[in-house]
């Protein structure tokens, strides 16, 4: 689904990545692991379009996603779903705004938004938060929001970044049973995290990275830097 | 037809929910709208004092004593069908010789020369205005060529005054274009400025949201669908200040009709009030080409990255 070939990326002069070779099947469950600034946001930015690696390809099925222009890219994009670290929620709109924009995107219907976004809501218990701004909700809510838009369009690749980062154990088992219902479902997900409990309750393929080079690829992974 | 729904909807929505900078950028815009108008009154205004001087100026041809009525009229015939004419006055020799003797009813040496001449010394004559100041010398020019004016052998036209006004003439018309020229050089600097102005303050609200609008694209939204809400914005802003701007006005113009008419010449009051639907479309006009312009151009800007 998901292949990277000998990619760079530079920023300024620094390394961010180095020489990655990575190959993600669909309906795979990913953990990229690493400490901080190890490179894992970057790897997930450049799936999206949302960085142009310095060197090498990465492609999404047969799609070079660099060289993609940019009405092709937004195509790309309906088809993935992103959970950002810093939530990235629309802030002037509520959160089933935040919902229904995602959906009007695709090109959803009135009746599908009506049904859909309401029954996403409940699925991650935001229910009685509909009409609630996003800087009205806690940490936990927000995550869940964001999780909820990402999903919304039952996208073919979920990527979830840091997505228990800023929040406290029940809040973020309840993330992470989310995510795994989302992976039973069908949809592959990648998850970039340094949460240790997180990894090794899920047991999934584990990516680590080091200073922008993979330096360990485990089948059925446990969290071990 | 439902994405256009959702876009005016989205636009709405969010005017409502940035009234700040809304507000302000309805402010601002006014601000520019109400400079426009008074640079269209201004216009009027100058336009105005120098048709009444243009007007203070004419040509008179005047005719010998024995010429018929009906050649004088025959030549302002002619003189009604050339390019640059306004309006021609034939005035009888009665009514020279009555205009005489009212212009002259205090000097008395002068009607009783009259008297004793027992007859009218006066011809007639015809009062020429041009459309332009410019256009008299050419119309001097042909009633003197002598084709247009014979009578017989003789020409019937004992003098044309506007070489003795040409210097005159001439001046005025150098003032006229430069006055003229000079109004729209002011015009246009007040306009640009103003325009620069309304320019940064909505590029300044749509920088405003340029994280959200790096979102809507993670989200797989389309340029059109991002920016369609800015532009609607954009159009409101323009839309609401446009109204503002022709409130303003309507006391505005009051008291310039009422207090400065005199100064001014003109009655701005009934020149707004007769002028209301070409000032309220000009200005609307204008509001909408700056702020659909400068959101289209702003939002590019973010939507690209």
């Amino acid at each position: 689904m998901i292949y990277f070939n000998k990619v760079s990326k530079f920023y300024d002069q620094s390394l961010i990545l180095d020489d990655i070779n990575l190959t993600i099947n669909n309906n795979e469950f990913v953990a990229l692991i690493g400490h901080s600034g190890a490179g894992k946001t970057t790897l997930t930015k450049l799936i999206v379009g949302e960085e142009k690696p310095t060197s090498g390809s990465v492609f999404f099925e047969s799609k070079e996603v660099n060289k993609l222009p940019a009405g092709q890219i937004t195509k790309l994009r309906k088809r993935i779903g992103v959970v950002f670290q810093d939530y990235r929620l629309l802030p002037h709109k509520t959160a089933y705004e935040n919902i229904a924009f995602a959906m009007e995107a695709a090109g959803k219907t009135d009746d599908e938004i009506t049904a859909d976004a309401s029954y996403v809501l409940d699925l991650v218990n935001l229910s009685d938060r509909l009409w609630h701004f996003p800087d009205q909700l806690s940490g936990g809510e927000k995550q869940r929001l964001a999780i909820a838009r990402a999903i919304i369009n039952q996208p073919e690749l979920l990527i979830a970044d840091e997505p228990t980062g800023n929040l406290d154990p029940v809040a973020t088992n309840e993330v992470i049973q989310i995510l795994k219902k989302i992976h039973d479902l069908g949809t592959t997900v990648i998850l970039a995290t340094h949460n240790r409990a997180v990894v090794d309750s899920l047991r999934p393929r584990v990516v680590t990275l080091e200073k922008g080079k993979i330096t360990r690829d485990d089948k059925h992974g446990h969290y071990a830097i | 037809m439902q994405n256009l729904r959702r876009i005016i909807r989205a636009g709405l929505i969010n005017f409502k929910r940035s009234s700040t900078v809304s507000l302000a950028a309805v402010l601002v815009m006014t601000v520019m709208l109400c400079v426009f108008v008074g640079l269209i009154f201004l216009q009027a205004v100058l336009t105005y004092s120098l048709d009444q001087v243009k007007n203070q100026v004419d040509v008179t041809v005047y005719f010998d004593l024995d010429v018929p009525e009906s050649q004088i009229s025959n030549l302002k015939k002619t003189i009604d069908n050339l390019s640059g004419v306004a309006t021609t006055v034939y005035v009888s020799a009665e009514e020279t010789l009555a205009n005489f003797k009212e212009r002259h009813k205090d000097d008395y040496l002068t009607l009783q020369a009259l008297e004793e001449l027992g007859e009218n010394p006066l011809g007639a004559q015809i009062n020429i205005k041009a459309n332009e100041v410019s256009q008299y010398e050419a119309i001097a020019n042909f009633l003197e060529k002598e084709t247009v004016l014979v009578k017989g052998e003789a020409s019937i036209i004992n003098k044309i005054d506007y070489h003795q006004n040409k210097q005159v003439i001439d001046r005025l018309s150098a003032l006229i274009k430069n006055a003229r020229n000079l109004g729209l050089l002011v015009i246009g600097i007040f306009v640009l400025i103003s325009a620069i102005i309304v320019f940064n303050t909505i590029r300044l609200a749509i920088y405003i949201a340029r994280d959200e609008v790096k979102v809507m694209r993670l989200v797989g939204a389309s340029r059109r669908y991002i920016s369609g809400p800015f532009i609607i914005e954009g159009i409101i802003y323009g839309f609401l200040a446009t109204i503002l701007t022709m409130v303003i006005f309507y006391p505005v113009s009051f008291w310039l009709g009422s207090r400065m008419t005199n100064f001014l010449g003109l009655d701005m009051y009934r020149y707004y009030l007769t002028n209301f639907f070409e000032i309220f479309l000009i200005i609307l006009v204008a509001s909408l080409v700056l702020t659909i312009f400068s959101s289209l151009f702003a939002i590019l800007r973010y939507i690209n990255k």
